[in-house]
């Protein structure tokens, strides 16, 4: 039996997988084929689910209506619309700003002498080892209208003798994207630091020597070979927080929900789980679409320099 | 134009150790390289050579001294205004371009016209012999092939000065041997100076107009290859440079350029040419190649000969290396073999007694350091 399994190249494969294999279907397929299921079926006034085959949900997300209150056969209510909107603008303009952000700081660590550079890694995680809700929280204290920040410019005022009114910035959308940001920027540095980290110091010597000056060296050498990191580090961002509700929770409050706060709130506190499980398979089509459009444009990390 | 091409005066480069300490990677070397030459620098890792050339590069600044291109100081000039191109050692080839975009590259810097670029990589491409690879990438040629299209991506732009650091280093013997070739051919088509750094001496002597050997930051000769091999000024450069036996002794008497030396090992006299300021009384070395040295049955002349016992016979082919003992020492002598024979009493054999001549004209005295 042992000596077949050394021959065998394919079942040798076959049992590295299995592990991994069988907690996948466990854990992933069958939920997702549960909640499909359930997408499609009623809920029932109790809050369980009656099983069929209706639309009913995914129309109510289209929010298409043909109950109006103008009378009118049908209409149009955007407000699943426009929360499916706000997260993909948030989204969007989280990785733009974190890419903004990771950037010069992934170059500055992949030029740094090797020895520094595990220092340099290993503070980037540093914030990690604290729970991503607490850390959450922490912002919270900065933003508050008595907070942190609002206390520290109220006392420099005061030094100066300047009125003051503290700013209001917990519960806006600039607080939920900082907060975004600043949850998922390892995210963005660590693969655009792999992918800077891999050019070797010659091919800016080269392009240098061929007349390129520092900019033209840029677009033209370390952009296009950091490319694989920039996307690796996109799908990493734009992703989760396509579908994390915790921070738009604790830093926008009521008036900003996102996909993931809708999800959230029909399962907990509306108690439609068909309902919850429709957005969710709306929300995954979403993240799928725009990742496929994104890397069949950009190419899929290493596969770029093949392009 | 100007006759030298690049000089460089008095140039020191210093470079900070990790222990907080200094180091003389270029400790005071002056060069003048003339137009149109094809000028190698010599010598073991860590010699100054590469640092020399990435000085010329501008990748380097010199700590003091001054680096000039043509006449002009190239003071801290960055490497894209300077009109020299590089090939790597290794290579340093785009590898997200093609072969075509990365010879294209230097001219698409000058601002060059889409048509003018066509025709000029072409043009570079059929110069290496790589015409039809244009859309390859260059993990898809082999190793030779992205030598080429690096020599082809730094010549593309007409440089005044090709500076080569170690350009066939990566590649294997036989290649290394076409390429040297090949690369003096194109040399001598384009007319352009190349500085060549190397740590081969062979592949320095075969392809180069002069050589600068260097050891340790400084420069200890520079000339045409059969200088450096026929009259090496001193002892580091006659070791460095093929193979060469080290007889030590004490200048008797000076005449003309040839020295006398007592050498004590042998316990005799030897006459050799002057290489270099030597005074009488002075300990010398006196150096003279293997294949220098002429073997025969009985002394040809009355000095300068000496008698020994075959220690080691190695039959390489075309030669064969023997071992001599000569009293306490050992000489190393090579022999061509002009004849063809199977019998073994044809060649030398361990054991065997031997008349060693060293010609005076042959042999060289010089510093013992």
């Amino acid at each position: 039996m042992l000596k077949r399994l050394r021959e065998n190249k394919a079942s040798q494969g076959t049992l590295l997988i299995t592990p991994t294999l069988i907690f996948m279907i466990g854990l992933l397929i069958i939920p997702l084929l549960l909640t499909l299921v359930i997408s499609f079926g009623q809920r029932a006034p109790d809050g369980t689910v009656i099983y069929g085959f209706s639309l009913d949900n995914y129309i109510r997300i289209s929010g298409i209506r043909t109950e109006c209150e103008n009378g009118a056969a049908i209409c149009f209510d955007p407000i699943y619309a426009d929360i499916l909107t706000r997260s993909l603008t948030l989204a969007f303009n989280t990785t733009v700003l974190a890419i903004l952000l990771a950037y010069p700081l992934a170059y500055f660590i992949a030029r740094a002498p090797a020895k520094r550079r595990n220092t340099f890694l290993f503070l980037i995680l540093v914030p990690m080892w604290t729970n991503f809700v607490i850390r959450v929280y922490a912002w919270m204290m900065l933003l508050r209208t008595q907070g942190v920040i609002n206390s520290v410019l109220g006392w420099l005022a005061g030094l100066v003798g300047i009125p003051f009114t503290p700013f209001e910035m917990l519960y806006t959308p600039g607080a939920v994207l900082v907060g975004m940001v600043y949850e998922f920027l390892p995210f963005m540095i660590l693969p655009l630091y792999t992918s800077l980290e891999k050019i070797d110091l010659p091919l800016y010597e080269a392009a240098a020597d061929l007349g390129a000056n520092q900019i033209r060296t840029f677009l033209r050498v370390t952009l296009p070979l950091s490319m694989p990191g920039v996307v690796a580090g996109t799908i990493l961002v734009f992703v989760p927080v396509m579908g994390t509700f915790i921070v738009s929770d604790l830093l926008g409050g009521r008036q900003i929900v996102l996909v993931g706060n809708l999800i959230q709130n029909q399962f907990l506190i509306a108690r439609d789980p068909t309902f919850g499980s429709a957005a969710s398979l709306v929300l995954m089509a979403m993240t799928l679409i725009v990742t496929y459009l994104y890397t069949r444009k950009f190419g899929f990390g290493e596969e770029i320099v093949a392009a | 134009m100007s006759e030298i091409a690049v000089e460089l005066q008095d140039v020191v480069k210093r470079f900070p150790t990790p222990e907080g300490g200094e180091v003389f990677a270029v400790n005071h070397v002056t060069m003048q390289i003339k137009n149109g030459e094809f000028f190698s620098m010599l010598g073991s890792s860590g010699c100054g050579k590469t640092t020399s050339l990435r000085m010329i590069a501008g990748f380097e600044w010199p700590t003091s001294g001054e680096v000039f291109i043509d006449g002009v100081a190239q003071g801290h000039a960055p490497p894209f205004k300077r009109p020299v191109n590089t090939v790597f050692q290794s290579y340093a080839l785009f590898h997200h371009m093609t072969v075509f975009q990365n010879v294209a590259f230097g001219l698409e810097m000058d601002g060059a016209g889409k048509d003018e670029i066509k025709k000029r990589v072409g043009h570079a491409l059929e110069m290496v012999q790589l015409t039809g690879m244009d859309r390859r990438y260059p993990r898809q040629l082999s190793g030779g092939q992205q030598q080429r299209v690096a020599l082809a991506r730094a010549i593309v732009k007409t440089p005044d000065v090709l500076l080569l650091d170690e350009p066939l280093g990566a590649l294997d013997l036989k290649l290394r041997k076409e390429m040297q070739l090949e690369l003096k051919a194109l040399q001598q088509k384009l007319g352009i100076t190349f500085v060549y750094v190397t740590h081969d001496q062979e592949e320095a002597l075969t392809m180069s107009d002069r050589i600068a050997v260097m050891s340790q930051g400084k420069m200890l000769q520079m000339g045409p290859p059969v200088e450096i091999y026929e009259r090496p000024n001193c002892k580091f450069v006659a070791d460095f440079i093929g193979t060469s036996n080290f007889l030590e002794g004490v200048v008797k008497s000076l005449e003309e350029g040839t020295a006398t030396v007592f050498v004590s090992a042998l316990s005799a006299e030897i006459r050799g040419i002057v290489s270099g300021n030597l005074s009488v009384g002075e300990t010398v070395a006196v150096s003279v190649r293997p294949e220098k040295i002429r073997l025969a049955e009985k002394a040809m002349m009355n000095q300068n000969c000496f008698e020994g016992t075959i220690d080691l016979v190695t039959y390489i082919g075309s030669d064969t290396h023997l071992h001599i003992k000569v009293n306490d020492l050992t000489l190393k002598v090579w022999e061509q073999n002009k004849i063809s024979s199977l019998d073994p009493a044809a060649y030398y054999t361990v054991g065997q007694k031997i008349w060693l001549t060293l010609f005076p004209e042959n042999t060289l005295v010089m510093a013992n350091e």
